[in-house]
């Protein structure tokens, strides 16, 4: 029987030759992360199920990243007892603020080298669904699974059906994989691809950028998918060899590829060049506008950053739009480089001095205003454009705050306007 | 097993966000955590929930985050079981592996108002509606969930083992 890209990835991790939609399958796993914000209670069940060691101190990988630098005293509690864990462990990839391999988790793990094509990954975060840009599957759990992943090096999948999105010609200048993903979502709602991969093929992935695939894998999760995952090409193998040179040289991956009569429970063909400036409206990232096709709306601040937009590429079309440009009088703009890597690059590209000039704060690298943690939080009313990839209901700060999700360029030109605008609104 | 309760009553696509906000993730406490259950849709939520209710909502619920908190501070304000048409994969696995019942019921869903009490049956899958005399057939729980439930949760389960 033929397979999806993503159900050949679990049979190997399963040492099955065929697995089909449905089943159920013990996979082995070659990587599982965990935060600061779920770690903690999976340290709990880690004891409770009288573990005494994780299965390789190599594979478990520990980002305290969303509450810190530190935002509380329980923040910095909980914090401490990763930390402790970590050395009690050994880990080898535990993160303190400042390392040079330091960041946000879903930007770092795979800038770290510890992402290749045909893993089987899973994080206690939903947006681990990003590393599917490397060829790999990866999926999101809760902190229980986590903790028995840490301490077994497995775990148990439902393997998913899948949708195919064939991905023809190329998107128009100033358009983004991001604004690609949203209208994606768009077009299929939140719970459009639920327990299922969103699985992206055609001429068109050739065109996209590491980035912009990592920015449209980290979204799979905002329709419901349990995996968005890319095919293999040139660019991936580049991508590898760049920040993984170990693993290149000693072919330490697998590329998968789907078969040519593979089962889809639906296909979608896009054309890339139709794809407009997209918008995700408040309350849900399926509320898509294109950008032109509403009445004024102004904003009181602007984020670029995060897991879904905060690596170089971001940055660069960052400075690109803001650059000899002002940020509007009143709002507020927090650019938040998504690693030191990332952080280190842009300083020295002079990227900061355009920021800054612009009217910018450059933050360090942290998932804090996203889930209105801390650095960036809303007020009652307040409204936000930004380059994360959720809007719920209070997600960024008080409950009656607005959040409305876009690409860089769309945020950058809404920074310099005050109200939500594109790069053509520019002068 | 059985569960008897009155009913919470929510719309389509309820987020993690709403059901625990992030402001209050510095904790993984259950019960300070029930303190803030559902408070962005519903402050009224945690002043009225008794233990044994249910939460019924539309497609899609549990959307968003991967944090446990949600399912566990659910549980911990005396929710018995939640019933939605679908859930999102995340919360669907968190909450078995917490010994929080869900069920999949479309025709419950779209039938049971805010306030009718309800009476459940996890063996055979059968919800009562006892306001309005009316009955809806979920699917029941397999054999190896049921334990996980009965055990509170997978890390109960695993010890049980």
């Amino acid at each position: 029987m033929a397979m999806t890209m993503t159900q050949k990835i679990l049979a190997a991790h399963a040492e099955l030759e065929r697995v089909h939609a449905g089943q159920l399958i013990e996979a082995r796993l070659d990587l599982v992360l965990g935060n600061d914000i779920t770690t903690p209670p999976a340290l709990t069940v880690f004891d409770q199920i009288g573990s005494n060691d994780v299965f390789d101190r190599e594979k478990v990988v520990l980002v305290p990243d969303h509450f810190t630098p530190n935002k509380d005293i329980k923040s910095a509690e909980a914090c401490a007892k990763i930390r402790r864990f970590a050395r009690t462990y050994d880990l080898t990839h535990y993160y303190e603020q400042g390392e040079p391999g330091m960041g946000v988790e879903h930007v770092i793990l795979p800038e770290n080298g510890l992402v290749a094509p045909g893993d089987a990954i899973i994080g206690a975060d939903s947006h681990t669904c990003t590393y599917g840009a490397l060829g790999a599957f990866a999926t999101g759990v809760g902190s229980t699974d986590l903790a028995c992943a840490m301490a077994t090096g497995q775990t148990w999948f439902r393997v998913p059906a899948a949708i195919n999105f064939v991905l023809e010609g190329q998107l128009q200048p100033g358009v983004t994989g991001k604004d690609l993903i949203l209208h994606l979502i768009g077009l299929i709602g939140v719970d459009g691809a639920l327990y299922q991969s969103m699985e992206f093929t055609g001429p068109g992935v050739a065109t996209l950028s590491m980035a912009e695939r990592l920015t449209i894998c980290n979204m799979a999760i905002e329709a419901g998918g349990k995996n968005g995952i890319f095919p293999v090409d040139g660019k991936t193998l580049a991508y590898i060899e760049m920040y993984a040179p170990d693993r290149f040289a000693k072919k330490q991956y697998a590329i998968f590829a789907a078969d040519d009569d593979a089962d889809y429970v639906r296909t979608i063909v896009v054309d890339l060049a139709k794809v407009p400036l997209t918008v995700s409206f408040p309350h849900l990232p399926e509320n898509t506008r294109v950008v032109g096709s509403f009445d004024k709306i102004p904003i009181d601040q602007v984020v670029v950053g995060s897991c879904t937009n905060g690596r170089l590429e971001d940055m660069r079309v960052a400075a690109q739009y803001l650059k000899g440009r002002k940020v509007a009088k009143g709002l507020r703009l927090i650019i938040l480089p998504g690693s030191q890597r990332v952080w280190r690059e842009s300083l020295k590209e002079g990227l900061f001095e355009i920021f800054v000039d612009a009217g910018a704060v450059v933050s360090a690298p942290t998932c804090g205003p996203c889930l209105g943690g801390h650095m960036g939080v809303l007020a009652k009313g307040e409204r936000c454009v930004s380059t994360t990839n959720r809007n719920f209901v209070g997600r960024m700060g008080h409950p009656q705050s607005e959040v409305y999700l876009a690409g860089v360029p769309v945020a950058c030109a809404s920074a310099v306007k005050g109200y939500i605008a594109g790069p053509a609104d520019l002068d | 097993m059985k569960a008897k309760g009155k009913v919470f009553k929510y719309g389509a696509n309820v987020d993690t966000d709403v059901i625990i906000p992030a402001r209050y993730l510095n904790t993984a406490d259950p019960l300070e955590l029930a303190g803030h259950c559902m408070e962005d849709i519903d402050k009224t939520f945690v002043n009225r929930v008794k233990p044994g209710d249910m939460i019924v909502a539309g497609p899609n619920f549990g959307c968003g985050s991967s944090r446990e908190h949600a399912p566990i501070a659910i549980k911990a304000s005396g929710i018995s079981c939640v019933i939605a048409p679908s859930f999102a994969r995340i919360f669907y696995r968190n909450a078995i592996n917490m010994g929080l019942a869900i069920l999949e019921s479309a025709e419950a869903s779209a039938a049971v108002n805010d306030g009718d009490e309800l009476e459940v049956d996890f063996d055979s899958g059968l919800i009562r509606n006892l306001t309005v005399r009316q009955t809806y057939q979920a699917n029941p729980f397999p054999e190896f969930i049921k334990r996980i439930i009965a055990a509170d949760g997978l890390v109960g389960y695993i010890r049980r083992k």
